[in-house]
Parts: structure tokens; C-alpha cells; sequence
């Protein structure tokens, strides 16, 4: 079997496409490789579907703690709090546990309990949390001034909001945001360490890295793949985010510029 | 029981893993400003390895690693006419004498070498975040501090432990404590790493993988344990957060800083 063939045949294997058995013996290094990046897939659709819609609820949240009426700011901080204060381990394994007694108790949840959806809404509120932390701090170093200038030319509400304090705050909040981002992505390992079941050994790239090892007792090559990706993976990310940290930055002269500055903060 | 002694498990490795952490991370910092350039690169190497991979697959694989490099050198010094290849294909075979923990020791033995390697993963992998705080700490001492210490005649070493070192700390502090904080919330790693730790029993009462199917006869009280573990964490969090607090207010006192003016 030719490397190219095992492409064709393990390209897709995490979704469930082309050859169901993995490999049991004899494994190649291109079979790593290939399974390996398959699971990547899982890993790419968690981190950046949370992401996305993670961004949405982190702004609200972060302008709920930073309203003065405390029925809207007390939630937000109990939010942020017990998102960011606990392991996001146990979150999974909490929110896997209220899932699958969810599914005995009300009819039609029980696509919650499968690791598609269930981990996904996890990592959703957990970004969420972090990343409105990030933009609650963002907010509230946004210049005076700026704020000022917006009332002495008659901006209020909303569309203060939306011209003036959003903007920037997005400015000052990017570079710790990349962050996040690089994190989410490599929290999405731990979703099937956690509760939620592989179905069908349809897992994400540890999933096989963890299979290539328990089967060859040798964990040099797996692991290292897994490095290989993320590595990958964080470097798009970078990118990506670099283009839209340049965007948000292009009316201020060059040396006024947020760079952005890489501090990984590993462990949620 | 052994579920309540799991938490003190978590609470014993915090306590052991945090000193720990902190010494790799000063002999990393203090490495990486050498002006040896072997030892400088050695520990800025070490800041950049550790710091570049994602975390759990350092943890799965450093573990395994740090197992077979013990057995390959009890294997070098023990059995010194082996004559098979370590390596048979993909299997690790190392002499009987060699194995580590021995398979005629007693269990206290096999858990308690799990827990070291346990402590010596978290104290490697935080010793590199502590390391680089440090790092930036010992460079964030007023630089006017240390060219007193010259002037008045103290050697580079002297400096270094007099002046430095005392006064990093404060630097030091608001990292320190971040990484504090998610070493709490790492402990649950702990479990990869095989240690029966309070994560251990829950993925145990969260059932097999394919706990998907079945249906529990009983009510679910799985979630009051979970429930529970999450609370526990987030006490501890807090806890933590008004300690660290009263620290830094009790350091920045006589210091020259925004915090210590006042």
C-alpha cells in the first residue's frame, strides 16, 4: 500500500469516510501521519466554531460586568468567574455528566451527549469566559479622550459604542486575544481525554496519537506529529490573526502600533 | 475512601510541584542569563521547548519518555552483557532487574514513583513558565540598583545574590501567581499521568467510553460529584486570589514602585 493510497484511504477517517478498520499492525509512518491529521479535522471544527460564536457572547459579556445595573453585571461576573476559575476538565466531565441526565430526563437532547455537540458548547462557554475577561480589560483602558471627543461631537449610545469605544477596545483587546485563540486550540485536545465518547474511534488528532502509542509503546513518533500540527496550526492562527491585528491598527502610524506578543499561558 | 484521600493527593502535589517548579524555573532563568553561552543557550533552550508544545502532549509524552530514560540507564548499569536490542520493533525491553518500579516491589512503591514522576513532569513543564517570568523579573530589577553594587565593589556573583535576587521578587510576583493559578488548574492532568488523583475517580464514575448507551437505573448523583470537584476548585481559586494579593501588598512595601509608594 503506497502512501499516496493510505491518503486516499485514512484522509477522512475521523468523519467516518473511506476504510473503517485502523491500521492493527505494521505501521508506517505515513499511517501516523495521515490518521493523525485526520484528527486535526475534529480539532479545527471545535477550535474554531467556539471561537467564532464564543466572540459574540464575550462581547456581551464583557459589557455586562462592565454595566452598572448589577442585574446585569452580576451574572456576567459569576459567568467569568466559574468559567475561569475551574478546570475546564471538569467542566467536561460536568457538563458531560448534567448532558447525559439531561437525555433520560428530556426527549430530543440526546445529541448533546456526543462529542460533536456537547464539547462544542463546553468550549464555547469556557472561550466565552476568557475571552470576556480580555475584552472587559480592553474596555476599560480604552482613552478617555476618545470617549470625550465622541460626546463633544454629539455621539451617544449605541452608536458611540459601535464608532468609537468598540473599535478601539477590539485594538487594545487583539493581541491577548490571539492568545486565547492559540489556547482554545489547544484545549481542543482535551476533548476526548474528558467524558465524551469517540464514536466509532472517529476522535481528534490525540485520539490517534494516543492509539499509535498504546499500540507500539512508542510515543517519539505520535507525540511529536501532534507537536508537528499544533505547531502548524498556531502559525495560521498567528497569521490570521496578525492580518486582522494590522487591520484594526492601519489608521495609527507605524511606531503607535499593538504588536502582537506571543505569551502562552498553557493550561485552562 | 480512597476518594476523599485523592484530594489531599492534589493537595500534596501543590504543595510539592510549587517549590519544585520554582527552583528549575531560577536555575532556567539563571541559565538563560549566563554569560557562559553553552549554559545560555541550554537554558534558553529549555524556555523555548517547553513553552512551543502544546501541553497534554508534552504530558503524555514526556512521562513515557522520562520512564524509558530511567530504564534504559538502569539497563546500561545493571545488565551490561544484554545482548538483544533494546528496541525489538516497537516494544521497549529492558532487563528484569532494570524494570522500574520492580515488579516484585510492594504497590505503596508503584504509586509512589508514579506520584515522582508526576511531580517531575509538572516541575519541568512549570519550571519553563517560571523560568521565563524570572527571566523577565531579574531584568526588570532597576538597572541604577545593580550599578550601585558594582560601584561599591561587589563581583558579578555577589551582585547577583545581594541585589538581584531580593528584589525580583516583587517583579516577579503578578507572574508567579498567574502560573500559581494555573498550576491549580492543571492538577487535573494529573490523571494522564496515572496518579489516583480526584480526576481518576471521576472519570471512573463518568464509566467507559461507551457510556453513551447505557441507561442508569438509579438517579444520577455523578453530577453532585462533579458538582462538588468544581466548587472545591473554585474555592481554591479564590483562596488563593486574596493570599496572593495580601503577598504582593506585604512586598511592594519600601519598594519603588507604583504599589509600594503609596
Amino acid at each position: 500500500m503506497s502512501c499516496w493510497d493510505t491518503v486516499q484511504a485514512y484522509a477522512l477517517r475521523s468523519l467516518g469516510v473511506g476504510e473503517r478498520l485502523l491500521p492493527r499492525d505494521d505501521f508506517t509512518l505515513c499511517q501516523q501521519f495521515t490518521l493523525i491529521g485526520s484528527g486535526m479535522i475534529w480539532n479545527i471544527y471545535f477550535g474554531l466554531l467556539a471561537l467564532v460564536a464564543g466572540f459574540f457572547l464575550a462581547n456581551a459579556l464583557a459589557l455586562g460586568k462592565a454595566a452598572r445595573n448589577p442585574l446585569l453585571r452580576k451574572p456576567a461576573e459569576w459567568f467569568i468567574f466559574i468559567f475561569r476559575g475551574s478546570p475546564l476538565f471538569i467542566q467536561f466531565f460536568l457538563a458531560y455528566a448534567i448532558f447525559t441526565a439531561l437525555k433520560q430526563n428530556v426527549p430530543g437532547a440526546s445529541w448533546l451527549t456526543s462529542a460533536w455537540a456537547g464539547a462544542l458548547v463546553v468550549l464555547f462557554l469556557n472561550t466565552a469566559a476568557y475571552s470576556a475577561e480580555i475584552f472587559y480589560g480592553a474596555l476599560r483602558s480604552v482613552p478617555r479622550g476618545e470617549v470625550e471627543a465622541a460626546d463633544a461631537y454629539g455621539m451617544t449610545g449605541w452608536r458611540r459604542f459601535r464608532r468609537i469605544i468598540w473599535p478601539t477596545m477590539m485594538r487594545l483587546g487583539w493581541p491577548a486575544y490571539t492568545n486565547e485563540a492559540i489556547f482554545l486550540f489547544h484545549a481542543t485536545t482535551l476533548v476526548f481525554f474528558s467524558g465524551f465518547p469517540a464514536f466509532q474511534q472517529k476522535g481528534d488528532a490525540l485520539y490517534y496519537a494516543s492509539y499509535f502509542a498504546d499500540k507500539t509503546f512508542n510515543p517519539f513518533i505520535p507525540y511529536p506529529i501532534v507537536a508537528f500540527y499544533f505547531i502548524l496550526l498556531t502559525l495560521v492562527v498567528i497569521g490570521v490573526f496578525g492580518l486582522i491585528n494590522r487591520h484594526l491598527n492601519k489608521h495609527l502610524p507605524q511606531d503607535a502600533r499593538r504588536k502582537l506578543r506571543l505569551r502562552p499561558q498553557m493550561i485552562r | 475512601m480512597n476518594m476523599y484521600w485523592a484530594f489531599g493527593t492534589v493537595l500534596l502535589l501543590l504543595a510539592v510541584t510549587a517549590p519544585a517548579a520554582l527552583l528549575f524555573g531560577f536555575g532556567g532563568a539563571s541559565a538563560a542569563r549566563s554569560n557562559v553561552a553553552p549554559l545560555r543557550w541550554l537554558g534558553k533552550g529549555y524556555i523555548a521547548i517547553v513553552r512551543g508544545v502544546p501541553d497534554i502532549a508534552f504530558f503524555l509524552f514526556f512521562v513515557i519518555a522520562l520512564d524509558q530514560g530511567f530504564e534504559w540507564l538502569r539497563h546500561q548499569w545493571l545488565c551490561p552483557d544484554w545482548d538483544q536490542p533494546i528496541r525489538q520493533g516497537n516494544d521497549f525491553v529492558v532487563c528484569q532487574a532494570a524494570k522500574l518500579p520492580l515488579n516484585s516491589a510492594p504497590q505503596w512503591v508503584h504509586e509512589v514513583y508514579g506520584f515522582a514522576t508526576a511531580v517531575l513532569t509538572f516541575a519541568v513543564v512549570f519550571g519553563a513558565f517560571a523560568a521565563n517570568v524570572l527571566y523577565g523579573a531579574m531584568r526588570a530589577v532597576p538597572k541604577g540598583q545593580t550599578e550601585t553594587a558594582a560601584a561599591y565593589g561587589m563581583s558579578p556573583r555577589q551582585t547577583f545574590w545581594r541585589i538581584t535576587v531580593p528584589q525580583m521578587w516583587v517583579y516577579a510576583l503578578p507572574g508567579l501567581s498567574n502560573l500559581w493559578m494555573v498550576l491549580i488548574k492543571a492538577t487535573p492532568l494529573l490523571f494522564l499521568l496515572g496518579v489516583e488523583d480526584i480526576v481518576y475517580w471521576a472519570r471512573e464514575l463518568a464509566g467507559t467510553k461507551t457510556a453513551r448507551f447505557t441507561d442508569y437505573p438509579h438517579g444520577d448523583w455523578r453530577i453532585w460529584y462533579f458538582l462538588a470537584l468544581l466548587i472545591f476548585y473554585l474555592c481554591f481559586t479564590k483562596l488563593s486570589e486574596v493570599v496572593l494579593e495580601r503577598l504582593m501588598k506585604r512586598l511592594t512595601r519600601g519598594q519603588a514602585t507604583l504599589g509600594g509608594t503609596t
